[in-house]
Parts: structure tokens; sequence; C-alpha cells
């Protein structure tokens, strides 16, 4: 019995690295601590009324903030172990399938994980707020999306510890994802992980489609709508035709590893190559579906920081919209070198290079709105011009990929590793970080600290080109993504050490921001006005932090940057004030199902990943059960009341 | 005025300085930077291109952006106008959807152009030899089916001769890659791709293994050597002579799992590397691969398709065992 205990237990959990006992050890701690704060102080039920059932907008792109945080950690603790093993030729710190579990956890946490959760976090905050709307369409749903998103990256990260991690990289390329190569839970974490978020992410797709469309505060034309707002809407676009595709794509592999079917293995009549090109179908959207909220996000910030209405709005608007239609029609450029017709390979070269087009136009946009503008370095500001140099390096590079013949040398190689980060970090990293600095005060009334903001700023900045240009240059000599050593006689030893050192400094610049996080919830200057930044959007019309209902009155808008225009005729004197009148809100009522739910999919996830299928049944009972009785809950809504709107719009500083 | 000025220096500057690192060769170790055959050197000569067309559009760009992120700062006393209202004017917006278009045509017309180049033999004077690469998990297996011998993680060629490369695999997906000779392709089971490289002077390259496949990848690398061709015909006769046969056995050892250092022998299985490539093809359109050896066997030359098909069906046989098909 003890014997049997033990082998199940060995297996089970991950074991004979000294690295991985050491997280358990903390993991465990820090579990304990948690349990131990909200014990002591008596937080349970407030843990479960005001974050775990709440709908509030707000608050769920905060828990996706903090999420991605999270993850942004653990994924970048992987980069650096990984630049750890690298820094020198026949390095002995990881061996070889812990080198491969840790670039396929890395490569999977930071897109999906992290991006995808930072960019949710900052559709809840923002998208509501600037459309002048009290909530998003569906905010039961929304709150769903959350949690199937929360449970789904658990499901991925408790790989770490029992089953062992995934091993295939980031998109689990057939057949080497398959039983035969593949073995054991690892793979099946991925799958499962990827597909109870990948839900989630599709419901807030049309979630914020459907607010877009129909939540727009009364006046606000489309041709009106602030460029966040467009750029959220293209990129959900993108997410409806995308995430499909993938949900069913990861569903076939499954089927292959669970049920000994054949879409994707090497023999029995299954075709991996068709895995590569559905996987890409979503993988190659999927980047545009996270880049392109960051433009929204420079829109916003140049036009605010420069004191000056963006340049060439409608420009912005159609390139927005191109990028979306486009990005579908692209994805074989991940794999010009399947010795394919020189037909197939030349189409998607010119479709890939077409989308160099639209987006060159948003940077000149950009520049075009600083110019003969007013620019002040804000941190929000200060990320956006890094942003501008770095991007274009990396979309440059990005169109000597587009050329398929010389793709044929840059394919799988370090020149494309450091061509992805760059418009991944330098894009998508760079952007959200804008955003985050930009609308923090709205969300949490304070800004964060700028002298250890810039201190974090220079050194992300500083090491990114440090360990990033070094691997073009490896590129070019040869060196070949996921090798997890080499020898003294490449000729790669001085470069990759320069890259592991540049790693290191973009870690210090996270350190900084966690302390500069830290540092202002106490100390961090208080925003009294609601509208730190001078800026021009109709989230900054309302007190910081924004109160649960947004609006105590739902604005008439009339201009496009209708706060800065409501400014400017309060200064010039032609401003009209029209008279308050308030009404009760109408609110949607918190709800635990979407928890639980997700809480019974997770079971449905760890039950297929160990092929425990009695607990994937249970799961998805409890999924149904769920699902009905939601159905048939009328009571979902109430209606706040007069009193209380002007009590809580007092209490923030304004008198109606 | 002295600011242009110093902004037009700076751009010489950063263009003579990308010339020196991209036109001059850079050191030995930039393998890509460093082309030993036709097909590199087109890939390199595009490298250029596009590199330059880059540059063309992203150093005005940077310098553009310094000067008017410098110029108009929030300072108190900047003399440079703020219009803040100014936000549109057609001509500005005609001209950088118009730049990158332009660009983009240029780019393309090269790149299409020698997209189709490069599916044809880059030496039309000399008739190609055929080497067939099989990716194993961790190793690279040749067969040369003109000279019926093969190798393993070796790779020996006559200089000058192009060399049309069949690959394949029975294992995980993997890429066959000889930076200095020329771009990769995928090695895939079922699948057979073609590749043409030329090596245009003897020398020594280096192979590598460049698309994931597992455990020891980092490990399967191999070397390629390029002989002139009377030289390269001793190293076949050498082979033939000194190494043994490679037998149905043998392969099947050298296919499961695990590292092995480079291998000659002398004769391969017949047929080897279509049968593996039968074996996981389904029926599959493989003509283009079978057409190419009229003379493997009699029986096969004549109707190369049906028999494509009837060897996969066959493998998929129960109890099938092809080792019994040793010749």
């Amino acid at each position: 019995m003890w014997e049997n205990i033990k082998q199940f237990a060995s297996e089970f959990f991950v074991t004979g690295d000294p690295l991985i006992y050491g997280a358990d050890v903390s993991i465990a701690l820090t579990m304990i601590a948690i349990v131990f704060v909200l014990t002591k102080y008596k937080k349970w039920g407030w843990l479960w009324r005001e974050w775990l059932t709440t709908v509030d907008h707000k608050r769920i792109g905060i828990m996706y903030l903090i999420a991605s945080l999270l993850m942004l950690f653990r994924g970048g603790v992987d980069a650096l172990l990984m630049r750890l093993q690298l820094a020198f030729p026949n390095m002995e710190f990881l061996h070889s399938e812990h080198y491969n579990a840790i670039f396929t956890t890395h490569g999977t946490i930071m897109i999906l994980f992290m991006a995808m959760p930072m960019m949710f976090g900052l559709f809840n905050m923002v998208v509501p707020l600037q459309l002048g709307a009290r909530d998003v369409a569906y905010p039961f749903l929304n709150a769903l999306s959350f949690w199937l998103f929360m449970l789904g990256a658990m499901l991925f990260n408790l790989s770490f510890v029992i089953g062992g991690s995934p091993e295939a990289g980031w998109l689990s390329y057939p057949p080497l994802s398959q039983n035969d190569f593949s073995p054991g839970p690892g793979q099946n974490f991925w799958i499962w992980g990827i597909q109870i978020s990948g839900i989630g992410s599709l419901a807030t797709g049309i979630n914020f489609i459907v607010t877009i469309l129909k939540m727009r505060a009364p006046g606000m034309k489309l041709s009106q709508m602030p460029l966040f707002s467009w750029s959220v809407l293209s990129s959900s676009i993108m997410i409806i035709f995308a995430f499909p595709i993938l949900t069913v794509t990861i569903a076939l592999l499954f089927l292959d590893r669970f049920a000994g079917a054949h879409f994707f293995t090497m023999d029995g009549g299954g075709n991996p190559m068709m895995y590569l090109n559905l996987i890409w179908m979503w993988g190659h959207p999927e980047v545009y579906i996270v880049v392109v909220p960051a433009f929204g996000i420079f829109s916003e910030v140049v036009a605010t920081f420069s004191r000056k209405k963006i340049f060439g709005y409608k420009s912005m608007v159609w390139a927005l919209m191109a990028i979306a239609v486009a990005s579908f029609f692209t994805w074989a450029h991940h794999f010009f070198t399947m010795g394919t017709s020189a037909s197939v390979i030349a189409f998607f070269a010119i479709s890939t290079m077409v989308i160099a087009i639209p987006t060159g136009v948003k940077v000149f946009n950009w520049l075009f709105t600083m110019f003969r503008g007013r620019i002040s370095f804000k941190q929000p500001m200060l990320w956006t011009i890094a942003f501008i140099p770095c991007f274009l390096v990396g979309g440059a590079t990005g169109v000597m990929l587009a050329v398929a013949p010389a793709d044929y040398q840059y394919h799988n190689s370090y020149f494309l590793i450091a061509h992805f980060h760059q418009v991944l970090i330098g894009g998508v990293v760079f952007g959200y970080l804008a955003g985050i600095y930009y609308w923090w005060p709205k969300l949490f009334g304070f800004k964060l600290d700028e002298k250890l903001g810039k201190w974090g700023f220079w050194f992300w900045n500083i090491g990114f080109y440090v360990c990033f240009m070094p691997q073009y240059a490896l590129g070019f000599m040869g060196m070949t993504r996921r090798y997890y050593t080499y020898g003294w006689d490449r000729g790669w030893a001085d470069m990759n050490l320069v890259s592991t050192v540049g790693a290191f400094m973009m870690g210090i610049g996270f350190i900084f921001q966690v302390w500069q996080i830290a540092y202002s919830i106490k100390h961090g200057e208080r925003d009294k006005t609601g509208d730190p930044w001078n800026a021009r959007t109709l989230e900054w019309s309302i007190p910081s932090p924004a109160p649960f209902y947004n609006f105590a009155v739902v604005p008439t808008v009339k201009d496009s940057d209708d706060w800065w225009a409501t400014k400017q005729a309060k200064a010039n004197g032609t401003y009209k004030e029209e008279p308050v009148h308030l009404e009760p809100i109408h609110m949607p009522k918190n709800s635990g199902i979407p928890f639980i739910m997700s809480l019974f999919w997770f079971l449905v996830g760890f039950g297929f990943t160990f092929g425990w299928v009695w607990i994937a049944v249970i799961g998805f009972i409890g999924v149904f059960a769920c699902m009905w009785v939601r159905s048939f809950q009328y009571d979902t809504d109430y209606y706040v009341p007069v009193d209380e709107v002007r009590r809580t719009e007092a209490s923030l500083g304004r008198v109606l | 005025m002295s600011g242009g000025k110093m902004l037009r220096q700076i751009q010489f500057w950063i263009l003579a300085a990308l010339a020196t690192v991209l036109l001059s060769g850079c050191g030995s170790e930039y393998l890509v930077l460093n082309p030993k055959g036709p097909v590199a050197e087109t890939q390199y000569n595009l490298i250029i291109i596009s590199t330059i067309l880059c540059a063309v559009i992203i150093i005005p760009v940077l310098a553009l952006t310094a000067f008017i992120v410098y110029r108009y700062r929030d300072t108190p006393g900047n003399k440079a106008p703020y219009k803040p209202e100014w936000a549109h004017n057609t001509a500005l917006e005609v001209i950088w959807w118009g730049i990158p278009v332009v660009i983009i045509a240029i780019l393309g017309y090269f790149t299409v152009r020698d997209v189709y180049v490069l599916k044809e033999s880059p030496n039309k004077e000399v008739a190609p030899m055929t080497i067939q690469v099989t990716a194993l998990d961790w190793k690279w297996m040749f067969t040369y089916p003109d000279q019926n011998i093969a190798t393993v993680n070796y790779l020996e060629i006559p200089a000058g001769v192009p060399i049309h490369f069949q690959v394949s695999a029975e294992a995980p997906m993997n890429s066959f890659w000889v930076p200095e000779l020329g771009g990769q392709i995928y090695a895939m089971a079922g699948m057979a791709t073609e590749l043409y490289l030329q090596a245009d002077e003897p020398g020594e390259f280096q192979g590598f293994s460049s698309n994931f496949s597992g455990k020891d990848f980092a490990h399967m690398q191999f070397k390629v050597v390029a002989k002139p061709q009377d030289e390269f015909n001793k190293w076949v006769d050498e082979v033939k002579g000194t190494t043994p046969a490679m037998s149905k056995e043998d392969y099947n050892e050298l296919k499961k799992p695990g590292l092995t250092e480079k291998k000659l022998y002398s004769a391969f299985p017949e047929g080897l590397f279509e049968e593996i490539l039968a074996r996981y093809s389904h029926g599959h359109d493989m003509d283009h691969v079978m057409k190419k050896e009229p003379a493997v066997t009699g029986e096969k030359s004549s109707e190369t398709s049906s028999v494509t098909h009837q060897m996969s069906d066959m493998s998929s046989m129960p109890g099938m065992d092809h080792s019994g098909m040793k010749h």
C-alpha cells in the first residue's frame, strides 16, 4: 500500500530537480500565508462579495491585471532560466528536457496568459468608461470570461508541480506533441489550459463588439469614438474569427491523443501539416489581436501628452480595420520552408508585406500628432516614444522576414526570435505598460511614482536592446531557436553572454516596477481631479477612482474628444451648464456562478489531463448544472437609488 | 540650417556603418552572410536589398522622430509652432500611404522573382546529383541513390555540381539547413520536400537541424564537405570498398531515438527512402519524387503512381514486414 502511494506520488508530482522543490516550497508558503491573512483579518467574506462574485468591469479588469503581472513574473523567470543556460557554451544548468519545458511554458504563458489578460484587463478598465457606458454589454459573461481564463491559466501552471510540463514548444506541433513522442499529462495540460481560457477569450471578443456597437453614450457616432475603442473593436473582430479555429484545432489534437484519432498523426492517414496551417490561422491573427490594442493606447497617449488632436483619425481607423482583415491572409509565412509551390509562397510573402503599409501609416500619424504639439515626457509618453524606434526596427526585420527566399535563411533562427520579441516587447509590452501608467489613476485614484518608474523604464529599454540586438547577429551565425546548448567552436559565446546580461537588466526593470507599485500605494500622488493628465476622452470626466456605476449622469456626446471640447468650452465661457437630473441607476447583480462554473471547467480539464474520466464527468455535470441554474435566474439586476449616487459622488468630492 | 545638416550627417554615418557591417562580409562565423554557393548568394543579395529598402524608410523616420520629439518638447519658451487643432492633411497622408506601397512593390518584385528562381536548379550547365535526406530522432541519414552509398551525420558533395536534395523524415518534423550553401527546407514524414544547393568551391560547411524535434535535437548537426568531382568519386569508391553495407536491421536500429556518431555505409537497401516515404504518405501524390528514379526497379518504373499507392496500402496492412523486402 505504502509502496503504491510512493509510486503514484513520484509519477504525479514533478520530482528530481532542486529548482522545482524550491518553487514547491515557495508556492506552499505563499498559499499558507494568503489563507492565514484572509482568516486572521476575517476577509473571506470580503473576498467573495467584492471580488470572486463581482461583475463590475473595473474590478474584473484589475483582476486581469494582477493575474497578468503574476504571469509576467513567471514567464520572465522562465526567460531568465533559459538565458542562464545559454550564457556560456556547454552549460550544465538545465538538462535538455527541462529546458524544452521552460521554453514551451515561457511562450505559452507570455502570449496566452500574460499578453491576453493584460489586454483584456485594459479593455475592461477602459472601454466602458471611454464610451460613457455603465458596464459592458454582458457583465455576467464578462465575469465568466475572466474566471475561465484564470482557471485555465491555473490548470496550465499546475503542470509545474504535478504531472510534468509540456515540452513540445508553445504551439505544440504534431507529430512531436502526439502520444508517441510526448506521452504523459504535460501536453494535456497545455491543451486544456488553453482550451478553457480560450473559451473565455472568445466570449470577451463578443462582449466588447456588442458593447462598442450598442452601449456608446447618446450622440457618440462611431466616427467620433476614441481610437482605443476602435482598436478594441478591431481586435475583438479578429478574436471572434480566430479563436474558434484554435478551439477546434486543439480539440482535434486532443482527440488524437485521447481517443486515438488520426487527424494530425504521422501514421494512420493523419497530416501534421494540417495542424500547422490551422494553428497559424489562429496564431497569426493572434499577434495582431494583442498588438492592435497597443496601437490604440499609443493613439490616446500621443494625443494627450502632445496636447493636440490625433493626426489623421480616419486613416488610423482604416489602418486598424485593414490590419484586422489582412491578418487572416498571412498565416503561411510561418512555414515558407514547407516546400510548397512557388505561387503559394509568393502570395503569402506579398500579403505579409502588405500589412506593413497600414502599420507604417500609423507610425507617421503618431509622429505628426507630436509635430506642432507640446510633448510632456510623463511615463505613458516615455513608453510611447520608446516604442516608435523599437517597433520601426522590429517592423523592418518583419518585412525582411517576409522576403520568402531570404526567410529560408532566417527561419527558426535567432534572427526570427529577435524579430518577434522586438515587436511583441517593443509593441505589445511597451504599449500595455503605457496604457497601465496612463489609466492607473482612473482605476486606483493615484499616480505611479515617476522616479522609480523612470528607473524601470531605462532598465527595460537598455536591457531590451542589449538582450535582443545580439540575437539578430546570432541568427546570421546559424544559431537555431530551442537549442538548449552549444559548443565553443561556433563562435556564439560572446553574443549569448551579452544577450543574457540584457535579459537580466529587463528583470531588474520589472523589479523596479513592482517596487514602484508597492511604493505608490502609500506614497503615490493622489488624483483629486479625475483628470490628472489633462486628457481628452470621457473617462477623464468622472472622478478617480471611478465609482462603481461609472457615470452618475450618462453624458451626451457632441464631439470627438468630447471631454477636451467641454474643457475648452468651459475655458472660453461658451459652455452651457445643463441642470443635473439624477435618476436611479440600473446595475447588474453580483453572481457566484461564473467562478463556480469555471471551477467545474477546471475539473473537466484536470480529469482529461490525467485520463481520469470520472473527474471530467463530474466537471461537465457541474458546468451544466451552473448553466441550468443561471437560465432560471430572473432576479439579476437592481437599481441604485438617487440618494446613494449623490452620497457616492460627494464622497469623491463632487457635489451634484 | 545646422540642425538639418547634423541630421544628414548622422544619417550618412549610420548608412556607412550599416554598409560596412553588411557589405564587407562579416567574420566567418556569420554563416548566412558568407555565401559559398549560388543559392545562398541569391538569398544574401535579397537580404542586402531588403535591408537597404527598409533602411531607406526607417533611418529618415528615426531621424524625424528624434527631431520632432526634441523640437516640440514642452519646455517654457519653446518657440516651435503649436497648432492643437491641426489634425489632417490629405497630401501628407497620401504620401505616407504611398511610400510604403512603392517600397513594398519593389521588394515584392525581387521576392517573387527569386521564389520562382529557387525552385529550379541554380546551375543549368551541370546535371544535378540527387541525395536523399532522412531526418531521424536525432540524426541525419543521407542516401546517395546514384552512388548507392549512405552516410549518417556526414554529407559529402562534389563542388560545382548542383545537388538535388529530397528531404523526408521518420521522426517528428525537422528542418535541413546548411546556411553557407543556402536556406532550409522542412523534413516531414510522408512527404519529400525538394531543395537545390550547390557549393561553388571545395570546403567544409556546418549543417544544422533547425526545427525542434525533441530531447537531443540540439545535437543533431552534421558536417558538409565539398570536394572536386574526382576527389568526390575517389571518396565514393573508398566508402564502397572499406565500409559495411546498411541492412534493414541496421536502419531499424538507426531510427531508434538516440545519438549516433558519423557513419558510412557502402550500400543501403534499395528503395529505402521511397519506402520510408510511402510508409507515411497514405496515397498522397508523391509522383514528383518517384518519377525521378526510373531505374530503381523495373516494376516501379512502369507505373510509378500506382506503385506508390500500392506500397502505402501494403505498409498499412498488418503483418507486412518491410524488412523482408531486402534486395
